[in-house]
């Protein structure tokens, strides 16, 4: 009997969907996955390597394809290596014994006789001739997996648990045009889209001269309901004239944005689909100490080093989509949905772009190419947005409130815990085209989707590390999800985990001072999982963490920890900073057990990603609303959304434990969580007082201490 | 009517034809020379994709009107170096893993470049403070900083 298949390959059995031998020495891994920047192409040509054993060298990745690459939804959730390094590591196990079964009936020898090295099949240690290649033609990959292979054991593996250097990199350091920003097609024109400023807004006037005078240059004008585009052959020319267009483009029924909705407690009042999942509420809470704490956190954008792209081409009845988004069968089936072409007839390919962390607007920008090209049949289109149009319409971080309920035994550990969680949704992507951007302005556009957030089997939405991972008797969340907010809001690194373990990890901080105890001991004091207490041990270690490190000093130095969806990745983040009216990192220290690692540098690379952008968050970040501003957003640009620089990144260190475990746990977003609560509570020890509203702006500062 | 501007890249002198004078340099490597390495993040001159060095100085190409750099000299990252001659940071971001999503790299070595033709011993903080016009947004400072006082050491003939 064999083990049941990962989910991937029971969803893609085919083992031609995973694994060609398309020509004498030369190996193509085919994944789902796509690459954001993570690296997650290099590590599945790891895989690939150490499974069938043969060289890197011989291996090119094809990536999200709809022609060619299983459907692996979407490449998100820190989900890649944990879910699809699985698949991919047991389809290449079957295809290992195919060959090798196909060997012995030509040797006329027992396959148990027979390896392989380097594509090449040994029989007892010696060459037989034979190999993946010569022996393609007798083996057919046309057929389903069936789990029959045996993945290598960890001791076994040679190239998985290497730092392999990524194989993206040299392009992107010498300037190759590797991005799809890059890409131009015969005929292509360039197109910006005058955007719709919210669903139900209808065009009233367009000043055509006055755009065309902008552009200094030819341009047409495509319309479709209330989605209007501007295209060109001259980028100069389209780009002029769409940063032109808003101005001279009149709109009815506009709603924006105010400002008084811009702080997360505007949530507290909003109408809410609420529910309770967790144990029930405790009978008798008499005599119990009660702690109590609310922290909130605003609106995030994705704010990608580069505004979405896409390029679409219809065609001879068929339509082709370049993307840089997280699933190109998502967005294929999303397209079916709201053009006239089936999801046959579409062909969804990935493209890099720059990094998303998340759902950004590269669905949006592919759609807006598509209905646009959908119009002009046979001229490939290529839409660019604007910078100041991905920072207003890309769809942001939801703000949250999230206050902590605890009751306290007699030394002061929390014996029962309730989180309580006000957030719009952590999920807007594409699926029924309801989400697309330029569907909403098409003639009956798709209808909203129903309330919904990211289901707790996929490691929740705003709940996301809402339980904490300490050994508490009792514990609860109440999610209060608010369907209607004021600016669309999605998926961005780490969901809800980040307000929630801020949340978490300051108050343990608080009930160890009210405790008497240092926070690093009163952590492991109530911490039963051994990884976890491994982690935690491993960074203060690293840190030299000081008990007695006296408060309110200015100095401060604080810990944060959590297990990224309480089951993917262990991490845990000490921060050391400075604080008199701004805020000065000065070193931070980072523990993590991500159980078997497949590219060791390139999870540090991830891991210390997630650290400085966690930083810029929460030193740093907050969509703004204006009320007077046009988008009313008043953040739209660097200026006026700026982020960590060069000059405010300290020193890192990150160390990996337990690599060798023979289990992936993802580590793309374990880092974020533990590095906003390890600085909120630096800052908290600095100052002698704690701050509950995120980002930790001198104004805040300022604010706490005239309060104390 | 077409203007033409007559420039040097990487060395070589070009004549281009843009839409007019106005035309951002950036257009014109990229959609014109087919340069595409020079990367637009912004056109508004704070992110620092679209880094160049005009007559050895750093400068933004993306809202620089192509009539100002007629008669210059501008290097872009393509004329740092390639894979069969990298240049020392090139080759040191490699080295040192120092890329995420890439997208940002264009701009930051040549940022690096100007600031060790100039300096070739930076501190950390100078080689920050040369990078504050750049934005990553992937969060790989950490080794780009590296990368840049590594390749600094090798151009200094003090690492191989
Ligand atoms: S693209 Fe020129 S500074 Fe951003
Ligand atoms: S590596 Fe992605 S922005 Fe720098």
């Amino acid at each position: 009997m064999n083990a049941p298949l990962p989910a991937f390959l029971e969803s893609n059995p085919r083992l031609d969907r995973w694994i060609a031998f398309p020509a004498p020495g030369q190996v193509t891994v085919l994944t789902g996955r796509v690459e954001l920047g993570q690296g997650v192409l290099t590590a599945m040509a790891q895989i690939a390597a150490d499974e069938l054993d043969v060289d890197l060298a011989r291996i090119t990745v094809r990536s999200g394809d709809t022609d060619v690459t299983p459907n692996e939804g979407y490449t998100s959730g820190s989900h890649s290596i944990q879910a699809g390094g699985i698949a991919m590591r047991q389809a290449c196990a079957d295809i290992r014994a195919l060959y090798l079964a196909q060997a012995a009936v030509v040797l006329g020898c027992n396959a148990d006789a027979l390896s392989v090295r380097d594509g090449g099949i040994l029989r007892d240690g010696a060459s037989t001739g034979l190999d993946y290649w010569s022996l393609s033609g007798a083996v057919d990959l046309a057929v389903k997996a069936t789990g029959a292979g045996r993945p290598k054991a960890v001791a076994d593996f040679t190239r998985i648990g290497e730092s392999h250097a990524r194989l993206d990199l040299p392009g992107k350091v010498f300037g190759a045009p590797v991005f799809i920003h890059d890409m131009r097609l015969d005929g292509m024109v360039h197109a910006r889209v005058v955007r719709q400023p919210n669903r139900g807004a209808t065009i009233g006037a367009i000043d055509e001269a006055a755009i065309r005078r902008a552009a200094k240059g030819p341009v047409e004008f495509v319309r479709q309901g209330n989605f209007l585009a501007i295209i060109g052959g001259d980028e100069t020319a389209v780009e002029r004239a769409g940063g032109a267009a808003p101005a001279h483009v009149q709109w009815n029924d506009v709603e924006t944005p105010v400002a008084a909705q811009q702080e997360a407690s505007w949530l507290l009042q909003r109408p809410a689909v609420d529910r309770t999942l967790g144990d029930p509420e405790p009978a008798d809470a008499q005599g119990r100490e009660r702690f109590e704490a609310t922290f909130t956190r605003g609106y995030l954008a994705h704010a990608s080093i580069s505004p979405s792209c896409g390029l679409a081409l219809f065609k001879d009845g068929h339509l082709t989509v370049w993307t840089h988004c997280q699933g190109v069968y998502p967005l294929r089936a999303a397209l079916a949905k709201i053009l006239p072409v089936t999801a046959e007839n579409m062909t969804v390919v990935h493209v890099p772009g720059s990094g998303c962390y998340g759902h950004n607007g590269a669905d949006d920008a592919s759609a807006d190419a598509a209905i646009i090209a959908m119009q002009k049949p046979g001229v490939p289109v290529r839409v660019r947005w604007r910078r100041e149009e991905e920072f207003v319409f890309e769809p942001k971080s939801a703000s949250m409130v999230v206050t902590v309920r605890a009751l306290l035994d007699t030394d002061g550990k929390p014996v029962d815990w309730t989180q309580e969680i006000w957030s719009g949704t952590h999920m807007n992507r594409p699926g029924g085209g309801g989400n697309l951007l330029g569907a909403l302005a098409l003639p009956n556009p798709p209808p909203e989707p129903p309330p919904a957030d990211v289901p707790e089997a996929n490691g929740g939405g705003a709940t996301r590390n809402g339980v904490p991972l300490y050994a508490i008797p009792a514990t609860r969340m109440i999610h209060h999800l608010i369907p209607d907010t004021p600016i669309r809001t999605s998926s961005l690194r780490g969901l809800g985990a980040v307000p929630n373990v801020f949340a978490i990890e300051s108050c343990l901080d608080d009930l160890a001072a009210r405790a008497g105890q240092d926070p690093v001991a009163y952590r492991l004091s109530i911490t039963s999982d051994p990884r976890a207490r491994a982690t935690i041990e491993k960074v203060a270690a690293m840190a030299n963490w000081q008990a007695d490190a006296p408060g309110g000093t200015g100095r401060g130095r604080g810990i944060g920890f959590a297990r990224y969806k309480n089951r993917a990745a262990y991490s845990a983040v000490v921060v050391e900073l400075d604080v008199d009216e701004d805020i000065r990192l000065a070193r931070i220290w980072c523990a993590t057990d991500a159980g078997l690692v497949i590219n060791p540098d390139g999870a540090i690379n991830q891991l210390e990603g997630g650290i400085v952008q966690a930083a810029s968050w929460v030193l740093k970040e907050q969509v703004r609303f204006d009320s007077d501003a046009a988008s009313g957003l008043s953040s739209f640009d660097w200026d006026t959304y700026p982020v960590l620089k060069f000059s405010e990144v300290p020193e890192i260190d990150v160390e990996l434990i337990n690599t060798k475990d023979d289990v992936p746990l993802g580590v793309g977003e374990a880092s974020s969580g533990p590095t906003a609560a390890a600085i909120g509570n630096a800052v908290s020890h600095a100052l002698g007082l704690r701050i509950h509203d995120l980002p930790l702006t001198r104004e805040r500062i300022m604010a706490a201490l005239l309060q104390d | 009517m077409t203007t033409t501007v007559e420039f040097q890249v990487n060395g070589k002198p070009v004549s281009v034809a843009p839409l007019d004078e106005e035309t951002p340099l950036l257009d014109v490597l990229r959609n014109e020379l087919g340069l595409m390495g020079t990367r637009f993040g912004c056109g508004l001159e704070q992110c620092g994709c679209c880094m160049v060095l005009i007559d050895g100085a750093p400068e933004k190409c993306c809202a620089k009107p192509v009539w100002s750099v007629a008669g210059k000299q501008v290097t872009t990252v393509e004329g740092m170096g390639n894979a069969e001659a990298p240049h020392p940071l090139q080759q040191a971001f490699l080295d040192e893993q120092a890329g995420q999503c890439g997208y940002c790299l264009s701009g930051i070595l040549i940022s690096a470049k100007a600031l060790l033709d100039a300096n070739p011993k930076p501190t950390r903080a100078e080689i920050a403070a040369a990078l504050d016009g750049n934005i990553c947004r992937c969060g790989t400072h950490v080794r780009i900083l590296r990368a840049v006082d590594k390749a600094a050491a090798v151009m200094r003939g003090e690492r191989a």
